[in-house]
Protein backbone atom coordinates (compact mmCIF):
# COMPACT_ATOMS: atom_id res chain seq x y z
CA UNK A 1 0.00 0.00 0.00
CA UNK A 2 0.91 3.64 -0.99
CA UNK A 3 0.54 6.81 1.23
CA UNK A 4 -1.16 8.30 -1.87
CA UNK A 5 -3.68 5.67 -1.07
CA UNK A 6 -4.74 7.88 1.57
CA UNK A 7 -7.14 10.93 0.57
CA UNK A 8 -6.02 14.26 1.12
CA UNK A 9 -8.18 14.53 4.80
CA UNK A 10 -6.63 11.35 6.07
CA UNK A 11 -2.59 12.47 5.18
CA UNK A 12 -3.77 15.50 6.88
CA UNK A 13 -4.81 13.64 9.85
CA UNK A 14 -1.98 11.02 9.64
CA UNK A 15 0.78 14.58 9.25
CA UNK A 16 -1.13 16.39 12.02
CA UNK A 17 -0.69 12.98 14.63
CA UNK A 18 2.92 12.63 13.25
CA UNK A 19 2.70 9.66 12.08
CA UNK A 20 4.21 10.42 8.90
CA UNK A 21 5.88 13.64 7.91
CA UNK A 22 6.19 15.88 4.91
CA UNK A 23 9.51 14.49 3.83
CA UNK A 24 8.39 11.21 3.91
CA UNK A 25 5.19 12.31 1.39
CA UNK A 26 7.91 13.81 -0.55
CA UNK A 27 10.06 10.88 -0.50
CA UNK A 28 6.84 9.02 -1.74
CA UNK A 29 6.93 10.60 -4.96
CA UNK A 30 9.96 10.89 -5.79
CA UNK A 31 10.26 6.83 -5.23
CA UNK A 32 7.29 6.12 -7.13
CA UNK A 33 8.75 8.54 -9.61
CA UNK A 34 11.77 6.34 -9.91
CA UNK A 35 9.47 3.25 -10.09
CA UNK A 36 7.57 3.81 -12.53
CA UNK A 37 7.98 7.35 -14.30
CA UNK A 38 10.22 5.58 -17.16
CA UNK A 39 6.92 3.35 -18.69
CA UNK A 40 4.63 6.58 -18.06
CA UNK A 41 6.71 9.32 -18.70
CA UNK A 42 4.55 12.34 -17.35
CA UNK A 43 6.66 14.72 -15.59
CA UNK A 44 9.03 17.16 -18.19
CA UNK A 45 10.61 18.95 -14.88
CA UNK A 46 11.28 17.61 -11.66
CA UNK A 47 12.03 19.89 -8.84
CA UNK A 48 13.59 17.45 -6.60
CA UNK A 49 16.00 19.51 -4.30
CA UNK A 50 13.37 22.47 -3.54
CA UNK A 51 11.12 20.30 -3.21
CA UNK A 52 13.14 18.33 -0.28
CA UNK A 53 14.53 21.52 0.76
CA UNK A 54 10.83 22.87 1.64
CA UNK A 55 9.88 19.53 3.19
CA UNK A 56 12.42 19.60 5.98
CA UNK A 57 11.25 23.73 6.31
CA UNK A 58 7.62 22.60 6.76
CA UNK A 59 8.13 19.78 8.83
CA UNK A 60 9.56 22.33 11.43
CA UNK A 61 6.60 24.16 10.88
CA UNK A 62 4.52 21.28 11.66
CA UNK A 63 6.11 20.80 14.90
CA UNK A 64 5.45 23.66 16.30
CA UNK A 65 1.85 22.77 15.47
CA UNK A 66 -0.20 25.88 13.72
CA UNK A 67 -0.64 24.70 10.43
CA UNK A 68 -4.26 23.86 9.63
CA UNK A 69 -4.34 23.99 5.98
CA UNK A 70 -5.80 20.51 4.84
CA UNK A 71 -3.25 20.92 1.93
CA UNK A 72 -0.16 21.44 4.01
CA UNK A 73 2.72 19.84 3.26
CA UNK A 74 1.00 17.56 0.38
CA UNK A 75 3.28 17.03 -3.01
CA UNK A 76 1.28 18.24 -6.06
CA UNK A 77 2.18 17.79 -9.42
CA UNK A 78 1.88 21.08 -11.97
CA UNK A 79 0.64 21.24 -16.00
CA UNK A 80 3.54 22.83 -17.44
CA UNK A 81 1.55 25.61 -18.79
CA UNK A 82 1.21 27.22 -15.23
CA UNK A 83 3.73 29.83 -14.49
CA UNK A 84 6.23 28.66 -11.58
CA UNK A 85 9.25 31.05 -10.48
CA UNK A 86 12.01 30.12 -10.96
CA UNK A 87 11.07 26.27 -12.59
CA UNK A 88 11.00 26.25 -16.05
CA UNK A 89 7.61 26.07 -17.66
CA UNK A 90 7.43 25.02 -21.41
CA UNK A 91 4.02 24.44 -22.20
CA UNK A 92 5.56 21.18 -23.92
CA UNK A 93 6.67 23.46 -26.54
CA UNK A 94 10.23 24.08 -27.94
CA UNK A 95 9.84 27.65 -28.34
CA UNK A 96 9.47 27.78 -24.47
CA UNK A 97 12.30 24.91 -24.34
CA UNK A 98 14.69 27.72 -21.99
CA UNK A 99 12.09 29.53 -20.32
CA UNK A 100 12.47 30.16 -16.34
CA UNK A 101 9.15 32.02 -15.34
CA UNK A 102 10.15 35.35 -13.19
CA UNK A 103 6.75 34.73 -10.96
CA UNK A 104 4.15 32.48 -9.78
CA UNK A 105 0.50 32.45 -11.21
CA UNK A 106 -2.38 33.20 -9.09
CA UNK A 107 -2.67 29.56 -8.15
CA UNK A 108 0.51 29.20 -7.14
CA UNK A 109 0.96 31.49 -5.13
CA UNK A 110 -2.66 30.38 -3.18
CA UNK A 111 -1.07 26.65 -3.17
CA UNK A 112 2.30 27.70 -1.86
CA UNK A 113 0.69 29.89 1.24
CA UNK A 114 -1.15 26.55 1.76
CA UNK A 115 1.88 24.75 2.14
CA UNK A 116 1.49 22.01 -0.85
CA UNK A 117 4.97 21.09 -2.56
CA UNK A 118 5.60 21.39 -6.05
CA UNK A 119 7.07 18.07 -7.30
CA UNK A 120 7.72 18.65 -10.67
CA UNK A 121 6.19 20.14 -14.00
CA UNK A 122 3.49 18.11 -16.09
CA UNK A 123 3.40 16.55 -20.09
CA UNK A 124 0.56 18.19 -22.19
CA UNK A 125 -0.18 18.61 -25.52
CA UNK A 126 1.73 21.90 -27.21
CA UNK A 127 0.22 24.83 -25.60
CA UNK A 128 -2.95 22.36 -24.47
CA UNK A 129 -3.82 21.91 -28.65
CA UNK A 130 -4.90 18.08 -28.22
CA UNK A 131 -6.55 15.36 -26.57
CA UNK A 132 -3.75 13.11 -26.70
CA UNK A 133 -0.31 14.43 -25.10
CA UNK A 134 0.80 13.02 -28.12
CA UNK A 135 1.24 16.98 -29.98
CA UNK A 136 3.72 17.17 -26.91
CA UNK A 137 7.36 18.98 -28.28
CA UNK A 138 9.15 16.74 -25.61
CA UNK A 139 7.70 12.89 -25.04
CA UNK A 140 5.14 10.91 -25.33
CA UNK A 141 3.26 10.25 -21.94
CA UNK A 142 1.63 6.63 -21.86
CA UNK A 143 -1.96 5.51 -19.86
CA UNK A 144 -1.01 3.75 -16.97
CA UNK A 145 -4.11 1.60 -17.32
CA UNK A 146 -2.69 0.64 -20.70
CA UNK A 147 0.66 1.95 -21.95
CA UNK A 148 0.01 1.22 -25.57
CA UNK A 149 -2.81 3.74 -25.12
CA UNK A 150 -2.76 7.72 -24.63
CA UNK A 151 -3.70 9.39 -21.15
CA UNK A 152 -5.96 11.68 -22.92
CA UNK A 153 -5.21 15.21 -23.15
CA UNK A 154 -4.01 18.26 -22.92
CA UNK A 155 -3.61 17.80 -19.37
CA UNK A 156 -2.56 14.18 -20.51
CA UNK A 157 0.70 14.46 -17.61
CA UNK A 158 -1.17 15.46 -14.57
CA UNK A 159 -3.90 12.61 -15.29
CA UNK A 160 -1.76 10.07 -15.66
CA UNK A 161 0.92 11.22 -12.68
CA UNK A 162 -2.60 10.97 -10.52
CA UNK A 163 -3.56 7.63 -11.98
CA UNK A 164 0.11 5.83 -11.53
CA UNK A 165 0.56 7.21 -8.22
CA UNK A 166 3.43 9.70 -8.54
CA UNK A 167 1.34 12.13 -7.01
CA UNK A 168 -1.73 12.74 -4.76
CA UNK A 169 -3.01 15.17 -6.87
CA UNK A 170 -2.37 17.49 -9.66
CA UNK A 171 -3.30 21.02 -11.47
CA UNK A 172 -4.39 20.73 -14.95
CA UNK A 173 -6.37 22.87 -17.53
CA UNK A 174 -9.48 22.77 -19.59
CA UNK A 175 -10.12 24.78 -22.89
CA UNK A 176 -12.47 22.00 -24.30
CA UNK A 177 -12.04 19.30 -22.06
CA UNK A 178 -8.47 19.27 -21.21
CA UNK A 179 -9.13 18.03 -17.32
CA UNK A 180 -12.33 15.91 -18.03
CA UNK A 181 -10.97 13.53 -20.46
CA UNK A 182 -7.50 12.71 -19.50
CA UNK A 183 -9.48 12.11 -15.98
CA UNK A 184 -11.80 9.83 -17.76
CA UNK A 185 -9.32 7.91 -19.43
CA UNK A 186 -6.69 7.34 -16.47
CA UNK A 187 -9.72 6.75 -13.71
CA UNK A 188 -9.64 9.57 -11.96
CA UNK A 189 -11.84 12.80 -10.84
CA UNK A 190 -11.02 15.68 -12.79
CA UNK A 191 -13.20 19.27 -12.64
CA UNK A 192 -13.36 21.86 -14.89
CA UNK A 193 -14.78 25.00 -12.65
CA UNK A 194 -16.94 27.67 -13.72
CA UNK A 195 -15.10 30.02 -16.15
CA UNK A 196 -13.94 32.55 -13.73
CA UNK A 197 -14.09 30.69 -10.56
CA UNK A 198 -9.91 30.37 -10.56
CA UNK A 199 -7.90 33.00 -11.71
CA UNK A 200 -6.23 32.49 -15.15
CA UNK A 201 -3.15 35.01 -14.06
CA UNK A 202 0.03 32.76 -15.14
CA UNK A 203 -1.82 30.35 -17.15
CA UNK A 204 0.06 30.57 -20.20
CA UNK A 205 -2.98 32.05 -22.23
CA UNK A 206 -4.73 29.43 -25.16
CA UNK A 207 -8.22 30.24 -25.47
CA UNK A 208 -8.98 33.53 -23.04
CA UNK A 209 -12.84 33.21 -22.93
CA UNK A 210 -12.51 29.16 -22.23
CA UNK A 211 -9.32 28.26 -20.82
CA UNK A 212 -10.01 27.60 -17.23
CA UNK A 213 -7.71 25.80 -14.34
CA UNK A 214 -8.77 22.90 -12.35
CA UNK A 215 -8.03 20.25 -9.83
CA UNK A 216 -7.74 16.25 -11.11
CA UNK A 217 -7.39 14.16 -8.06
CA UNK A 218 -8.13 10.60 -6.91
CA UNK A 219 -11.14 11.16 -4.96
CA UNK A 220 -14.21 13.91 -5.35
CA UNK A 221 -13.45 15.32 -1.92
CA UNK A 222 -9.83 15.74 -2.51
CA UNK A 223 -10.76 17.82 -5.47
CA UNK A 224 -13.17 19.82 -3.04
CA UNK A 225 -10.33 20.59 -0.81
CA UNK A 226 -8.15 21.71 -3.91
CA UNK A 227 -10.56 23.70 -5.70
CA UNK A 228 -11.04 25.74 -2.14
CA UNK A 229 -7.67 26.85 -2.10
CA UNK A 230 -7.25 28.33 -5.86
CA UNK A 231 -10.74 29.34 -6.09
CA UNK A 232 -11.76 33.18 -5.73
CA UNK A 233 -11.24 36.66 -6.97
CA UNK A 234 -7.67 37.73 -8.48
CA UNK A 235 -7.21 41.35 -8.91
CA UNK A 236 -4.61 40.47 -11.54
CA UNK A 237 -7.29 38.75 -13.32
CA UNK A 238 -10.30 40.90 -14.48
CA UNK A 239 -11.87 38.10 -15.82
CA UNK A 240 -11.78 36.04 -12.03
CA UNK A 241 -15.37 36.33 -11.08
CA UNK A 242 -16.09 38.69 -7.67
CA UNK A 243 -18.47 36.17 -6.13
CA UNK A 244 -18.15 34.57 -2.63
CA UNK A 245 -16.18 30.70 -2.48
CA UNK A 246 -18.56 27.99 -0.60
CA UNK A 247 -17.03 25.71 1.38
CA UNK A 248 -17.00 22.62 -0.80
CA UNK A 249 -16.79 19.81 1.95
CA UNK A 250 -19.12 20.80 3.31
CA UNK A 251 -21.69 20.30 0.34
CA UNK A 252 -20.69 16.78 0.22
CA UNK A 253 -23.71 15.35 2.42
CA UNK A 254 -24.16 11.94 0.02
CA UNK A 255 -27.36 13.62 0.22
CA UNK A 256 -29.33 13.32 -3.43
CA UNK A 257 -32.77 13.05 -2.63
CA UNK A 258 -34.83 14.68 -4.74
CA UNK A 259 -32.40 15.70 -7.21
CA UNK A 260 -33.39 16.20 -10.93
CA UNK A 261 -31.25 14.89 -13.44
CA UNK A 262 -31.41 15.80 -16.99
CA UNK A 263 -30.00 13.43 -19.93
CA UNK A 264 -29.38 14.98 -23.09
CA UNK A 265 -30.22 12.25 -26.02
CA UNK A 266 -27.10 14.08 -28.11
CA UNK A 267 -24.72 12.72 -25.52
CA UNK A 268 -25.93 9.01 -25.92
CA UNK A 269 -26.64 8.97 -29.29
CA UNK A 270 -24.71 8.34 -32.62
CA UNK A 271 -20.72 8.10 -31.84
CA UNK A 272 -20.44 7.07 -28.43
CA UNK A 273 -19.96 3.39 -28.20
CA UNK A 274 -22.34 0.84 -26.28
CA UNK A 275 -20.50 0.23 -23.51
CA UNK A 276 -19.90 3.59 -22.89
CA UNK A 277 -23.81 4.10 -23.20
CA UNK A 278 -24.34 1.12 -20.88
CA UNK A 279 -21.82 2.44 -17.93
CA UNK A 280 -23.70 5.85 -17.78
CA UNK A 281 -27.18 4.27 -17.74
CA UNK A 282 -25.78 2.20 -14.98
CA UNK A 283 -24.66 5.00 -13.45
CA UNK A 284 -28.19 6.75 -13.13
CA UNK A 285 -29.16 3.82 -12.35
CA UNK A 286 -27.31 4.03 -9.14
CA UNK A 287 -28.02 7.81 -8.64
CA UNK A 288 -32.04 7.14 -9.12
CA UNK A 289 -31.53 4.29 -6.34
CA UNK A 290 -30.15 7.36 -3.72
CA UNK A 291 -33.31 9.34 -4.64
CA UNK A 292 -32.76 10.97 -7.51
CA UNK A 293 -34.72 11.55 -10.73
CA UNK A 294 -33.41 11.45 -14.55
CA UNK A 295 -35.02 12.32 -17.85
CA UNK A 296 -34.49 12.98 -21.47
CA UNK A 297 -33.81 16.11 -22.94
CA UNK A 298 -32.47 17.80 -25.65
CA UNK A 299 -29.56 20.50 -25.71
CA UNK A 300 -29.96 21.19 -29.62
CA UNK A 301 -27.44 22.75 -31.14
CA UNK A 302 -24.96 20.19 -29.41
CA UNK A 303 -23.85 19.39 -33.17
CA UNK A 304 -22.68 22.56 -33.82
CA UNK A 305 -20.34 22.95 -30.61
CA UNK A 306 -17.19 21.40 -32.45
CA UNK A 307 -16.93 23.96 -35.25
CA UNK A 308 -18.16 27.01 -33.48
CA UNK A 309 -14.79 25.69 -30.76
CA UNK A 310 -12.71 25.10 -33.18
CA UNK A 311 -13.42 28.42 -35.52
CA UNK A 312 -13.04 30.77 -31.61
CA UNK A 313 -10.58 28.45 -29.67
CA UNK A 314 -8.01 29.11 -33.11
CA UNK A 315 -8.81 32.62 -32.97
CA UNK A 316 -8.09 33.26 -29.89
CA UNK A 317 -4.95 31.44 -29.81
CA UNK A 318 -3.63 33.10 -32.85
CA UNK A 319 -3.59 35.96 -30.90
CA UNK A 320 -2.73 34.54 -28.23
CA UNK A 321 -0.06 33.05 -29.51
CA UNK A 322 1.46 35.98 -31.25
CA UNK A 323 3.67 36.77 -28.02
CA UNK A 324 6.16 34.08 -29.07
CA UNK A 325 8.08 35.86 -31.32
CA UNK A 326 11.73 35.35 -30.28
CA UNK A 327 12.35 38.67 -28.79
CA UNK A 328 11.89 38.49 -24.96
CA UNK A 329 11.83 34.63 -23.81
CA UNK A 330 12.35 31.44 -25.25
CA UNK A 331 13.86 29.83 -28.66
CA UNK A 332 15.31 32.23 -31.16
CA UNK A 333 16.54 30.69 -34.78
CA UNK A 334 19.94 31.41 -35.30
CA UNK A 335 19.26 31.96 -39.59
CA UNK A 336 17.84 35.04 -39.57
CA UNK A 337 18.71 38.19 -42.38
CA UNK A 338 15.93 40.68 -40.82
CA UNK A 339 13.37 41.09 -38.34
CA UNK A 340 10.54 39.98 -39.90
CA UNK A 341 12.49 36.69 -41.15
CA UNK A 342 13.41 35.77 -37.41
CA UNK A 343 9.69 36.58 -36.41
CA UNK A 344 8.84 33.67 -39.30
CA UNK A 345 11.64 31.02 -38.90
CA UNK A 346 11.63 31.51 -34.94
CA UNK A 347 8.00 30.24 -34.92
CA UNK A 348 8.10 28.14 -37.83
CA UNK A 349 11.10 26.02 -36.06
CA UNK A 350 9.60 26.49 -31.96
CA UNK A 351 5.95 25.29 -33.07
CA UNK A 352 4.53 21.57 -34.03
CA UNK A 353 2.02 21.37 -36.51
CA UNK A 354 -1.18 21.09 -34.51
CA UNK A 355 -0.10 24.71 -33.14
CA UNK A 356 0.97 26.19 -36.42
CA UNK A 357 -2.48 24.83 -37.82
CA UNK A 358 -4.33 26.61 -35.59
CA UNK A 359 -2.77 29.72 -35.86
CA UNK A 360 -3.04 29.45 -39.23
CA UNK A 361 -7.04 28.19 -38.90
CA UNK A 362 -7.83 31.38 -36.55
CA UNK A 363 -6.06 34.12 -38.52
CA UNK A 364 -8.11 32.39 -41.88
CA UNK A 365 -11.00 33.16 -39.26
CA UNK A 366 -10.07 36.87 -38.16
CA UNK A 367 -8.62 37.74 -41.46
CA UNK A 368 -10.37 40.55 -43.55
CA UNK A 369 -13.78 39.47 -45.36
CA UNK A 370 -14.05 36.32 -43.39
CA UNK A 371 -14.02 37.50 -40.21
CA UNK A 372 -17.85 37.67 -40.31
CA UNK A 373 -18.39 34.76 -41.93
CA UNK A 374 -16.39 32.33 -39.44
CA UNK A 375 -16.12 34.28 -36.26
CA UNK A 376 -18.81 36.26 -35.63
CA UNK A 377 -21.10 33.51 -36.91
CA UNK A 378 -19.58 31.13 -34.28
CA UNK A 379 -19.84 33.50 -32.05
CA UNK A 380 -23.65 33.82 -32.41
CA UNK A 381 -23.43 30.00 -32.41
CA UNK A 382 -22.03 29.85 -28.74
CA UNK A 383 -24.92 32.23 -27.67
CA UNK A 384 -27.63 29.67 -28.93
CA UNK A 385 -24.87 27.00 -26.90
CA UNK A 386 -25.40 28.48 -23.94
CA UNK A 387 -29.08 29.09 -24.36
CA UNK A 388 -29.62 25.61 -24.73
CA UNK A 389 -28.18 25.02 -21.36
CA UNK A 390 -29.63 27.79 -19.51
CA UNK A 391 -33.10 26.29 -20.86
CA UNK A 392 -31.95 23.05 -19.26
CA UNK A 393 -30.86 24.42 -16.26
CA UNK A 394 -34.43 26.53 -15.36
CA UNK A 395 -36.03 22.63 -14.65
CA UNK A 396 -32.72 20.50 -13.69
CA UNK A 397 -29.86 20.67 -10.92
CA UNK A 398 -27.67 19.03 -13.37
CA UNK A 399 -26.84 18.06 -16.68
CA UNK A 400 -25.10 13.96 -16.99
CA UNK A 401 -23.93 12.29 -19.87
CA UNK A 402 -20.12 10.18 -20.56
CA UNK A 403 -16.93 12.46 -20.45
CA UNK A 404 -16.18 10.50 -23.81
CA UNK A 405 -17.56 8.74 -26.80
CA UNK A 406 -14.83 6.08 -26.01
CA UNK A 407 -12.65 4.98 -23.56
CA UNK A 408 -8.81 5.91 -24.63
CA UNK A 409 -7.43 4.94 -27.89
CA UNK A 410 -4.64 3.53 -29.18
CA UNK A 411 -1.10 5.89 -29.31
CA UNK A 412 -0.99 7.25 -33.12
CA UNK A 413 -4.53 5.45 -33.81
CA UNK A 414 -5.69 9.52 -34.42
CA UNK A 415 -3.09 11.49 -35.57
CA UNK A 416 -3.12 11.57 -38.66
CA UNK A 417 -6.52 13.37 -39.33
CA UNK A 418 -7.41 16.54 -37.18
CA UNK A 419 -10.99 16.09 -37.39
CA UNK A 420 -10.88 12.49 -36.03
CA UNK A 421 -9.04 13.71 -33.44
CA UNK A 422 -11.26 16.91 -32.64
CA UNK A 423 -14.45 14.37 -32.67
CA UNK A 424 -13.14 13.17 -28.99
CA UNK A 425 -13.99 16.34 -27.71
CA UNK A 426 -17.57 16.26 -28.34
CA UNK A 427 -19.07 15.85 -25.06
CA UNK A 428 -16.44 18.40 -23.38
CA UNK A 429 -16.82 21.11 -25.76
CA UNK A 430 -20.10 22.80 -25.08
CA UNK A 431 -19.62 23.19 -21.23
CA UNK A 432 -16.76 25.32 -21.77
CA UNK A 433 -18.47 27.26 -24.40
CA UNK A 434 -21.20 27.93 -22.45
CA UNK A 435 -18.72 28.48 -19.31
CA UNK A 436 -20.35 26.24 -16.97
CA UNK A 437 -18.68 23.87 -14.53
CA UNK A 438 -18.51 20.01 -15.19
CA UNK A 439 -16.48 17.08 -13.41
CA UNK A 440 -15.42 13.75 -15.09
CA UNK A 441 -15.55 10.65 -12.05
CA UNK A 442 -14.79 6.94 -12.63
CA UNK A 443 -18.03 5.08 -13.86
CA UNK A 444 -16.75 1.67 -15.18
CA UNK A 445 -14.13 -0.09 -16.59
CA UNK A 446 -14.62 -1.17 -20.85
CA UNK A 447 -11.94 -4.14 -21.29
CA UNK A 448 -9.81 -3.12 -18.24
CA UNK A 449 -10.06 0.68 -19.68
CA UNK A 450 -11.83 3.64 -17.14
CA UNK A 451 -15.17 4.87 -17.92
CA UNK A 452 -16.19 8.87 -17.24
CA UNK A 453 -19.25 10.41 -16.03
CA UNK A 454 -19.84 14.05 -16.49
CA UNK A 455 -21.66 15.87 -14.48
CA UNK A 456 -22.51 19.65 -15.34
CA UNK A 457 -23.56 22.25 -13.37
CA UNK A 458 -24.96 25.65 -13.41
CA UNK A 459 -23.04 28.89 -13.46
CA UNK A 460 -20.72 28.68 -9.77
CA UNK A 461 -22.20 25.72 -8.98
CA UNK A 462 -19.98 23.38 -7.79
CA UNK A 463 -21.20 22.49 -5.11
CA UNK A 464 -24.15 20.50 -6.41
CA UNK A 465 -21.70 19.25 -8.89
CA UNK A 466 -19.34 18.14 -5.62
CA UNK A 467 -22.49 16.77 -4.03
CA UNK A 468 -23.77 14.31 -6.79
CA UNK A 469 -19.99 13.30 -8.13
CA UNK A 470 -19.55 12.40 -4.15
CA UNK A 471 -23.02 10.38 -3.70
CA UNK A 472 -22.19 8.32 -6.82
CA UNK A 473 -18.70 7.91 -5.87
CA UNK A 474 -19.41 6.45 -1.86
CA UNK A 475 -21.87 4.01 -3.68
CA UNK A 476 -19.77 2.28 -6.29
CA UNK A 477 -15.66 1.33 -5.87
CA UNK A 478 -14.46 2.40 -9.27
CA UNK A 479 -12.00 5.18 -7.72
CA UNK A 480 -10.47 2.63 -5.44
CA UNK A 481 -9.52 0.52 -8.52
CA UNK A 482 -5.78 1.13 -9.62
CA UNK A 483 -3.48 0.26 -12.46
CA UNK A 484 -1.05 -2.36 -12.11
CA UNK A 485 2.40 -0.88 -13.55
CA UNK B 1 -15.26 22.96 -54.59
CA UNK B 2 -12.33 24.24 -52.55
CA UNK B 3 -13.04 26.77 -49.79
CA UNK B 4 -9.23 27.92 -49.52
CA UNK B 5 -6.58 27.96 -52.32
CA UNK B 6 -3.12 27.65 -51.81
CA UNK B 7 -2.17 31.40 -52.43
CA UNK B 8 -4.68 32.25 -49.82
CA UNK B 9 -3.22 29.65 -47.30
CA UNK B 10 0.12 31.15 -48.07
CA UNK B 11 -0.74 34.63 -47.75
CA UNK B 12 -2.27 33.80 -44.02
CA UNK B 13 0.72 31.76 -43.20
CA UNK B 14 2.54 35.39 -44.13
CA UNK B 15 0.41 37.31 -42.02
CA UNK B 16 0.61 34.79 -38.91
CA UNK B 17 4.34 35.73 -39.43
CA UNK B 18 4.76 31.71 -40.20
CA UNK B 19 7.99 30.43 -42.48
CA UNK B 20 6.14 27.65 -44.93
CA UNK B 21 7.52 25.16 -47.40
CA UNK B 22 5.40 23.94 -50.73
CA UNK B 23 4.98 21.19 -49.32
CA UNK B 24 3.71 22.47 -45.69
CA UNK B 25 1.65 24.75 -47.56
CA UNK B 26 -0.25 22.03 -49.29
CA UNK B 27 -1.00 19.81 -46.54
CA UNK B 28 -2.40 22.99 -44.63
CA UNK B 29 -4.41 23.48 -47.49
CA UNK B 30 -5.39 19.53 -47.59
CA UNK B 31 -6.63 20.25 -43.69
CA UNK B 32 -7.35 23.64 -43.82
CA UNK B 33 -10.14 23.06 -46.15
CA UNK B 34 -11.50 19.89 -44.59
CA UNK B 35 -11.93 21.66 -41.16
CA UNK B 36 -13.49 24.62 -42.50
CA UNK B 37 -15.82 22.87 -44.73
CA UNK B 38 -16.73 21.19 -41.37
CA UNK B 39 -17.05 24.58 -40.21
CA UNK B 40 -19.79 25.42 -42.96
CA UNK B 41 -22.00 23.77 -41.26
CA UNK B 42 -22.98 26.71 -38.44
CA UNK B 43 -24.75 28.20 -41.66
CA UNK B 44 -27.76 25.69 -41.01
CA UNK B 45 -28.31 27.96 -38.65
CA UNK B 46 -30.26 31.40 -38.87
CA UNK B 47 -28.35 33.64 -36.69
CA UNK B 48 -29.80 36.87 -37.89
CA UNK B 49 -30.89 37.62 -34.61
CA UNK B 50 -28.62 36.17 -32.29
CA UNK B 51 -25.90 38.35 -30.58
CA UNK B 52 -22.98 37.20 -30.14
CA UNK B 53 -21.44 35.62 -27.12
CA UNK B 54 -17.52 36.96 -26.16
CA UNK B 55 -17.70 36.62 -22.56
CA UNK B 56 -19.63 33.91 -20.90
CA UNK B 57 -20.19 36.31 -17.64
CA UNK B 58 -22.28 39.14 -17.09
CA UNK B 59 -19.71 41.59 -16.64
CA UNK B 60 -17.68 44.37 -18.21
CA UNK B 61 -15.06 47.33 -17.44
CA UNK B 62 -13.90 45.87 -14.64
CA UNK B 63 -12.26 49.24 -13.31
CA UNK B 64 -9.23 49.68 -10.78
CA UNK B 65 -7.92 53.24 -9.49
CA UNK B 66 -4.91 53.80 -11.22
CA UNK B 67 -2.49 53.68 -8.83
CA UNK B 68 1.59 53.53 -9.89
CA UNK B 69 3.42 50.96 -8.88
CA UNK B 70 6.92 49.37 -9.30
CA UNK B 71 7.16 46.88 -12.67
CA UNK B 72 9.13 44.00 -12.57
CA UNK B 73 12.87 44.44 -12.35
CA UNK B 74 14.77 45.18 -15.77
CA UNK B 75 17.23 42.36 -14.98
CA UNK B 76 15.05 39.77 -14.34
CA UNK B 77 12.64 41.07 -17.26
CA UNK B 78 15.62 40.18 -19.46
CA UNK B 79 16.63 36.71 -17.80
CA UNK B 80 14.86 35.14 -19.92
CA UNK B 81 15.81 37.01 -23.54
CA UNK B 82 17.72 35.36 -26.41
CA UNK B 83 19.52 38.30 -27.04
CA UNK B 84 20.11 41.57 -24.92
CA UNK B 85 22.33 44.79 -25.08
CA UNK B 86 22.39 47.90 -22.98
CA UNK B 87 19.60 46.34 -20.33
CA UNK B 88 17.42 46.02 -23.48
CA UNK B 89 16.32 43.37 -25.80
CA UNK B 90 18.27 43.13 -29.25
CA UNK B 91 17.10 42.01 -33.02
CA UNK B 92 18.28 41.71 -35.60
CA UNK B 93 18.52 44.46 -38.39
CA UNK B 94 14.79 45.78 -39.35
CA UNK B 95 16.07 46.76 -43.13
CA UNK B 96 18.71 44.04 -43.98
Amino acid sequence: MSLFDHTVSELHTLLQKKEVSISDLVDESYRRIGEVEEKVQAFLTLNEEQARAKAKELDDKLAKGEETNPLFGLPIGIKDNIVTKGLRTTCASKILYNFDPIYDATVMERLNAAGAITIGKLNMDEFAMGSSTENSGFQLTRNPWDLERVPGGSSGGSAAAVAAGEVPFSLGSDTGGSIRQPAAFCGVVGLKPTYGRVSRFGLVAFASSLDQIGPITRTVEDNAYLLQVIAGVDPMDSTSANIDVPNYVEALTGDIKGLKIAVPKEYLGEGVAEEVRQSVLAALSVLEKLGATWEEVSLPHSKYALATYYLLASSEASANLARFDGVRYGYRTDNAKNLIDMYKQTRSEGFGSEVKRRIMLGTFALSSGYYDAYYKKAQKVRTLIKRDFENVFEQYDVIIGPTTPTPAFKIGEKTSDPLTMYMNDILTIPVNLAGVPAISVPCGFVDGLPVGLQIIGKHFDESTVYRVAHAFEQATDYHKQKPVL
Amino acid sequence: MSRISIEQVKHVADLARLAMTDEEAELFTKQLDAIITFAEQLNELDTENVPPTSHVLDMRNVMREDEPEPGLPREEVLKNAPDQQDGQFRVPAILE
